[in-house]
């Protein structure tokens, strides 16, 4: 047998005397780290397999467990780091394209962490939202630029197709396949009680998810998995999906393996087949064909929901999100490249668009210069992990957010990033039944409830704070807004200010 | 340094002040106005004072009244001969002012009378908008003639306004040679001190006039919407933008005043949720459609108009002020004091609430 070159990453450190030998730990690991031994009567472990999700240590009734990384390293070099040397020893073993899951780990500029939120000082009062009210309510779709009235001053317009939100925050798309039932119900009830709405992914939907139509956004992907008239017209809103921020220019891969009998009823393809989504839409291979999809879709659903398309943040992403407001789109996705994936080439993760701070910049100040902001609303996600985000996001001039990481972590992801075995202890990315029953879907969306309505309670304390009682005067407002840290060119495409100016 | 206004936001507390006379006579003197304002002393620093006088001028009462700040000559040989290409001028002159102790630094005050030139091609395709023109002279002199600022340029009213305390501003122009049938007043209490006088208030445009007194913490929002709209903030002001604001929403999209306060003080939703069915709908759309022109933060405004005023607050009524009335005139001001003063034996004076407005039109 060949020598493997890799020392495992992490090590399992358990305090014997802790340890009562229950072997809930080998229960629970779908990696099979854990075993026990009858002869010594003791628990052992195979640390090559562990990808530190932190199942077994939160479920240790004795907290005897935990991870450590392994202090076992290469000889120092600055510019041949461990990580890459040991890409290089996978590649070289197998052949094949490194694959990873969720956001990129990689260590670029953050710039929600550059910015900074003003308040109200003397010349202008706080409001406290415990005691005035405090508006969150957004509306996302196009926009009357004009309206009318007949003889009698009485309004003849009707508010276009729009999605009503009591909060600006929605669940980003995540297809069923790529994540489990239970945790799509979870989605799905949370953003019924919240007043928001969850994104099926480009999966279809579950039948018994329908009753959810109205706080659900069907997803349209390059493979048109579940795509139907019923289907259609089940969401509040249809979503285009053009690309995806961790992976841009790239299509999807599910495999056969996660492809059972529900799924594949749902996706509308054979039990075992896997499931790829083209790079580009076969019909789309310019702006002019993305309109007829979007008037397609229009048609099919008679005109009534409002048209999403999502796209990755690249470099020209403000001329791509120009034609795309002009091409009869009501609303403008874009994911930045810190965005969350259930798996993607590592290479193309970790080095493909940009972050979605600046992409948001550059779209909203240019649909303002060609005058045709009011034609779109803008949805941003992308590593949104706080209220203070979502706060300087909707400043920048985002209408709301979408947010995947953020509630996967509240169904109890720790971020392992190994979504693409299928084998997640949390219940969350896999189809096997035995873990996707350990996700309750009544105390997911609990969780994801709390979440986002704690969040929403912060946006409303900051907003009171500068002096703000409803979303509709933060959206767009930069002069809310200081840079901190940054250079000159960045504070100009942010149209900001730093701080002290 | 310190940066001259419209290079830096500048925020500032303020007094506000209007009388009006229902029946539409031109019977209040300026210096009534002058005095209601100087009651209010305290709530400015001396870095600003202006007055708006509707009815002022009978005699040219169908030209365009331009009144304009030079900094020297040479912005006013350039401001002139550009005029000259559009417009016929009926009446120009400095604007009388009378040395004042208190009043320094004064630019080159002037005031034209004229008419708009259009060219037989224009008045063949009849697509003549006479206010567009207008505003779009104002814009181009203010933005482009450097040290000329034209701030007033209504039909039949003026703006008066200087760096100083607001009765002595009155004093300095002379104002109790002017009568009007409404007049509005403004003292500034500016946080920094630009001593500009194009910064002084009230802001006008056409023959809409503001006073303001308040910080609006949507400025930025509702800046960059109206932006796309073919306006030019310039000054960075609250006043400028919401002065912008009422001329987008009542001359372009054709609302009344009463619509107008419902979106820019739009009521909340849980109130919405409460009014009768087709109001609802209404007010939801007006919300829907411009909701980047709400306004929040502290402010309570006087609007001037051709043959009216409309007083608003803020919708939590973050800013003072009252309104009373004795016969046909109506008083409005940031506090009572300056309506007793002028007019000890006032009747019905009343707050009132966050978000209403009152709406006087003259004749009515």
């Amino acid at each position: 047998m060949a020598i493997n070159f890799i020392h495992p990453e992490f090590e399992i450190i358990r305090e014997e005397k802790r340890c009562i030998k229950c072997r809930a730990c080998e229960r629970q690991c779908a990696n099979e780290v854990h075993s026990y031994d009858q002869e010594f009567d003791c628990m052992e472990s195979d640390e090559s397999k562990c990808v530190d999700c932190q199942r077994c240590v939160s479920l240790c009734p004795t907290r005897a467990l935990k991870i450590r990384k392994t202090d076992n390293r290469y000889r120092e070099n600055a510019n041949w780091q461990q990580q890459a040397m040991e890409e290089i020893f996978r590649q070289a073993d197998t052949g094949g394209v490194l694959l990873s899951s969720m956001g990129t780990p990689k260590d670029y500029p953050n710039y929600w962490d550059k910015i900074l939120i003003n308040a109200s000082q003397v010349t202008n009062p706080p409001i406290d939202p415990l005691r005035e009210p405090m508006e969150t309510k957004v509306f996302l779709g196009k926009k009357l630029n004009k309206l009318e009235f007949d003889e009698n001053g009485e309004l003849l317009s009707e508010i276009p197709p729009q999605i009503e939100l009591e909060m600006p925050i929605m669940f980003s798309a995540m297809s069923y396949g790529s994540i489990s039932e239970n945790a799509h119900k979870s989605l799905a009830r949370a953003a019924t009680e919240l007043g928001t709405c969850y994104n099926t992914g480009e999966g279809g939907l579950n039948q018994d998810l329908y009753k959810y139509g109205a706080n659900t956004i069907v997803q349209v992907a390059s493979g048109r998995f579940g795509v139907h008239k019923d289907y259609l017209n089940a969401g509040a809103a249809i979503e285009i999906k053009m690309g995806q921020g961790a992976k841009p220019g790239i299509g999807g891969h599910l495999p056969g393996r996660k492809i059972l009998e529900k799924v594949s009823r749902t996706r509308m393809i054979p039990v075992g087949v896997d499931a790829i989504s083209p790079a580009p839409h076969h019909d789309i291979y310019s702006i002019e064909d993305l309109r007829q999809l979007i008037f397609s879709l229009k048609e099919a659903t008679n005109y009534e929901k409002p048209v999403i398309v999502k796209i990755a943040a690249v470099h020209n992403v403000a001329a791509i999100a120009s034609g795309i407001a002009r091409s009869g789109a009501d609303i403008i996705a874009i994911d930045g490249f810190r965005g969350g994936t259930g798996a993607a080439p590592t290479r193309i993760r970790d080095n493909v668009g940009i972050p979605i701070e600046l992409a948001l910049a550059a779209v909203d100040q240019r649909l303002r210069d060609e005058k045709i902001r009011n034609d779109v609303s803008i949805v941003i996600g992308g590593s949104i992990r706080s209220s203070a985000d979502v706060v300087k996001a909707i400043a920048l001039g985002a209408d709301a957010v979408y947010i995947g990481t953020a509630a996967l972590l509240a169904l109890g992801c720790h971020l392992c990033r190994t979504c693409h075995t299928g084998k997640c202890n949390w219940g969350i990315a896999t189809q096997r039944e035995d873990l996707v029953k350990r996700l309750n879907p009544d105390i997911g969306a609990k969780r994801l409830a709390n979440l986002v309505s704690a969040w929403n309670h912060e946006i409303m304390e900051m907003m009171g704070g500068m002096g703000i009682n409803s979303i509709e005067a933060l959206k767009g407002n930069r002069l809310m807004l200081r840079g901190i840290g940054m250079s000159a060119k960045e504070l100009e495409i942010f149209g900001i200010s730093h701080a002290g100016e | 340094m310190l940066k001259k206004e419209g290079e830096i936001r500048i925020p500032s507390g303020c007094a506000i002040s209007g009388i009006i006379n229902r029946s539409g006579q031109c019977s209040i003197n300026g210096s009534e106005i002058v005095k209601s304002i100087s009651y209010m002393h305290d709530r400015s620093n001396g870095l600003g004072g202006g007055f708006a006088g509707y009815g002022i001028y009978p005699e040219y009462a169908d030209q365009y009244a331009f009144h304009v700040f030079y900094d020297d000559m040479s912005a006013r040989e350039e401001t002139e001969r550009y005029l000259d290409r559009t417009f016929e001028m009926v009446n120009l002159s400095r604007i009388p002012t009378r040395k004042h102790p208190r009043i320094k630094n004064e630019p080159q005050i002037w005031r034209y009378f004229v008419n708009p030139i259009f060219t037989v091609l224009q008045e063949d395709q009849d697509e003549i908008d006479e206010k567009k023109f207008i505003v779009e002279t104002v814009f181009y002199i203010n933005t482009y003639i450097k040290g000329a600022y034209i701030f007033s340029s209504g039909k039949n009213m003026g703006v008066f306004k200087a760096v100083g305390f607001p009765e002595d501003v009155g004093e300095f122009y002379r104002l109790e040679e002017y009568d009007g049938y409404s007049w509005t007043a403004h003292g500034r209490y500016p946080t920094n001190t630009p001593g500009w006088w194009g910064g002084a208030h009230p802001f006008a445009l056409l023959d809409y006039s503001i006073v303001h007194n308040g910080e609006i913490s949507s400025y930025d929002a509702n800046r960059r919407f109206i932006e796309m709209f073919d306006y030019k903030c310039t000054l960075q002001t609250d006043t400028e933008v919401i002065t912008y604001i009422i001329d987008y929403l009542n001359r372009k999209q054709g609302l009344n005043f009463e619509d107008i306060a419902k979106i820019i003080a739009a009521p909340f939703w849980e109130e919405i949720e409460r009014l009768p069915e087709a109001e609802a709908k209404r007010i939801k759309l007006f919300r829907n459609t411009f909701a980047s022109l709400l306004i929040t933060g502290p402010f309570s405004i006087i609007l001037g108009f051709d043959g009216g005023l409309m007083a608003l607050n803020d919708r939590l009524k973050l800013r003072s002020m009252v309104v009373g009335e004795k016969d046909n005139i109506v008083y409005l001001a940031s506090e009572e004091c300056a309506i007793r003063g002028i007019c000890p034996d006032i009747e019905n004076v009343w707050a009132p609430q966050g978000g209403e407005p009152i709406i006087i039109r003259v004749g009515k």
